[in-house]
């Protein structure tokens, strides 16, 4: 067993847990989503890109890729949950919750497509 | 440049999720923690408001507590992360600027530099291993002539003098070891516009590892290597490397050349280095014996060669068992009287110093000429630096190996018509030699010597060409005129016409030219661009074959030839040309 690869498995598995539990829900009930969760599916995405850094096999690459735009789609929900609070007028009401869950949500396809991968790359190594 | 990246990101790794880490744990510290806001109602700070206050107490700017005063839970927390972000963010810096400074790093920063440098060269170069005193000379010649060069040296000092040296082309040059075939692939070994692969490192081992790599790669492509030892060079020429140059040998050549035909020595002499200006007046007397001080490798080629052209030799030497000096040896350094007066110096014609030791050399010329003011002096000089105390001793003839073999090469790359030139003066008499030096002479004046090839082709010689293609007669000669009064000669006369397997030494002026002649030209610089001009411009050539200055725009070519039409039909019509 592989200590590296237990905590790097853990990390792209944890931000696609936590990624989906803040998706979960209906998409335009602010109730749903709590803004803790999105916090930890963003810090761990970001721990998780990392992470893949300096890896130069091509599966190393496209996992880099992947987990560069769950941060960016995050990062973007991020921004509007906080544009939504202290700047809107409107505050944070349904049509912004919406717009704040379909970002994590095409976070959460990255995030799995990183999963696939790295299920996929695990089944390659026969030892 | 993707290796160096991605060894970036591998190592700040730790350093980023670091920071990644004490910045979130702190974020997330600002939210839970209860506060007040200024109407002393419980407020709790949003992740936006919390980051902004991370962001500038991490960096320690410090805008004071907003938006409202803390309470001490707040400040507590404040106070540690404070000292977490701080340690954090030194730790990163840290590590990146240690990783800047870091050996292998800048070592692989290098080279990639100079595997880029190398990369982006379009022009055909010459990969040089090896800048010692032969790879610098032929890298400034090389650069001179407009030939773009990639050096390779084992030494850092070498490849510094490299980067501080003002040369006119950029030149890549890498502090590794030439041996490797993976610095050689670096190096472009495998590019198709590497056109040849020098040699020139102290090591042997190192120049034949460096010639089959480049042999396997393409066994076309010209190699030239030098070599110390019979051993090498057998090996060497044994997988077919073009051309090697064992220093000991081509000096000891030198020598014999001198000694025994002095007017073929100072024209091959002014042919590989034009900057000699002063002509060195042939010695009158070289019939004699000479003595040589020092039996090493260069001892033994002087000792086979003197033997082969009937010139007596006494060696002097420190360790002549050891050696295998010839019998009749005398012992010691040659810088005492004593020894000197042993060898019989009184009766000896010359002396050649010729030991590793350049003060030992000097030292040899100067008591040798307290005893016999007369003789006549070689010196070998080993260091190029040393050169103004040579020139101070007025030696006669200063030999110094690793300009010959510099020179040597230069001239195979830059002209290999001169090298023919050179194979075919050998077989001349010492008597032609000497009239074609005062011939020479008497053209360059005091000016540098140079000489410089055409080949009659479209690239080389488009007005040549083209008049060829219209039938018209090109004579040698014609290349040998001012174009701006033809009347007058040029600074220049051709040393060699090559056709086909044919060579002619001092052709004819009035032979025709022929598509595929191969022309050697010798005289001043100036020369050579008036030369270049009627080789390239068809209508230079023109008014140089014919005199004429006929009109070169379409326009006037086409109003001269309706002019010249109306005339012939006037002509044809009154008998009458007007």
């Amino acid at each position: 067993m592989n200590t590296e690869k237990v905590v790097f498995a853990f990390f792209i598995l944890l931000a696609l847990t936590f990624n989906f539990g803040f998706v979960l829900g209906d998409i335009d009930n602010p109730a749903h989503h709590n803004v803790y969760e999105l916090y930890a599916a963003l810090v761990v995405s970001l721990i998780a890109t990392v992470m893949k850094f300096g890896d130069r096999t091509h599966v190393g690459a496209v996992l880099l890729a992947t987990s560069l735009v769950a941060d960016l789609q995050l990062i973007m929900a991020a921004v509007v949950w906080g544009y939504a609070v202290n700047f809107s007028e409107t505050g944070l009401d349904a049509a912004m919750m919406a717009s704040i869950v379909s970002l994590s949500a095409g976070a959460l396809l990255s995030n799995i497509t990183s999963v696939v991968l790295l299920i996929l790359e695990t089944m390659m190594v026969r030892h | 440049m993707g290796h160096v990246f991605y060894l970036l990101l591998r190592r700040l790794r730790t350093p980023i999720i670091t920071i990644i880490v004490v910045y979130s744990v702190s974020v997330l510290g600002f939210v839970l923690i209860p506060g007040v806001d200024d109407q002393g109602n419980p407020w709790r700070m949003d992740f936006f408001h919390a980051f902004y206050f991370v962001s500038f107490m991490g960096s320690t700017i410090g805008f004071g507590e907003i938006p409202y005063p803390f309470t001490a839970g707040q400040r507590a927390w404040t106070i540690i992360m404070i000292y977490a972000t701080v340690i954090g963010w030194l730790y990163s810096i840290g590590k990146i600027f240690s990783l800047f400074q870091d050996h292998s790093f800048i070592r692989l920063m290098k080279r990639n530099t100079f595997a880029r440098r190398v990369k982006v060269i379009q022009e055909p170069f010459y990969l040089i291993c090896g800048y010692g005193y032969t790879g610098k000379r032929l890298v400034n010649r090389l650069d001179e002539q407009g030939i773009q060069t990639v050096v390779l040296d084992a030494s850092q000092s070498a490849i510094d003098e490299l980067d501080a040296h003002e040369v006119g082309l950029a030149v890549p040059g890498l502090c590794a070891d030439a041996a490797d075939p993976d610095t050689l692939n670096i190096a472009g070994i495998r590019r198709e516009n590497c056109i040849g692969v020098i040699a020139l490192t102290n090591d042997d081992h190192t120049n034949l590892g460096v010639s089959i790599d480049s042999k396997l790669v393409n066994p076309e492509r010209r190699v030239i290597s030098r070599s110390e030892s019979a051993g090498t060079t057998a090996n060497l020429a044994s997988f077919g490397t073009d051309c090697i140059i064992d220093p000991f040998e081509s000096f000891a050549e030198h020598l014999v050349k001198s000694i025994k035909e002095p007017y073929k020595h100072i024209i091959s002499d002014l042919i590989f280095n034009p900057h000699h200006k002063v002509l060195a007046s042939p010695h009158q007397d070289t019939s004699g014996r000479w003595v040589v001080c020092g039996y090493g490798r260069f001892g033994r080629s002087i000792d086979r060669l003197f033997k082969e052209n009937d010139i007596p030799v006494t060696f002097i030497e420190v360790d002549p068992s050891q050696r295998g000096a010839p019998v009749g040896t005398i012992l010691g350094v040659g810088t005492e009287e004593e020894t000197l007066r042993k060898a019989d110096i009184e009766s000896a014609t010359g002396i050649v110093a010729g030991t590793p030791d350049d003060a030992d050399n000097l030292s040899i010329i100067i008591t040798a000429r307290n005893i016999k003011p007369d003789i006549i002096t070689v010196a070998r000089q080993n260091l190029s630096a040393n050169k103004p105390m040579f020139r101070a001793a007025h030696v006669n003839l200063i030999m110094e190996p690793v300009r010959i073999i510099a020179d040597e090469i230069f001239i195979r790359i830059s002209t290999p018509l001169l090298m023919d030139f050179l194979e075919l003066l050998k077989k001349e008499e010492d008597l032609w030699a000497r009239e074609l030096l005062l011939r020479i002479s008497a053209v360059v004046e005091d000016h540098p010597l140079e000489a410089w090839a055409y080949t009659v082709n479209q690239k080389d010689c488009p007005a040549i060409h083209d008049s060829l293609a219209n039938d018209k007669v090109v004579k040698l000669g014609n290349l040998c005129r001012d174009p701006r009064k033809r009347e007058d000669e040029l600074r220049a006369f051709p040393l060699l016409l090559k056709r086909g397997e044919e060579s002619m030494l001092l052709p004819d002026p009035n032979m025709e030219l022929r598509e595929n002649d191969e022309i050697l030209v010798c005289g001043q610089h100036a020369a050579q661009l008036f030369m270049n001009w009627v080789t390239y411009d068809y209508n230079v050539l023109r008014y140089i074959r014919t005199g004429v200055e006929a009109p070169g725009g379409m326009l006037w070519q086409w109003m001269s030839s309706v002019r010249k039409k109306r005339r012939r039909w006037l002509a044809a019509n009154n008998g009458d040309p007007e």
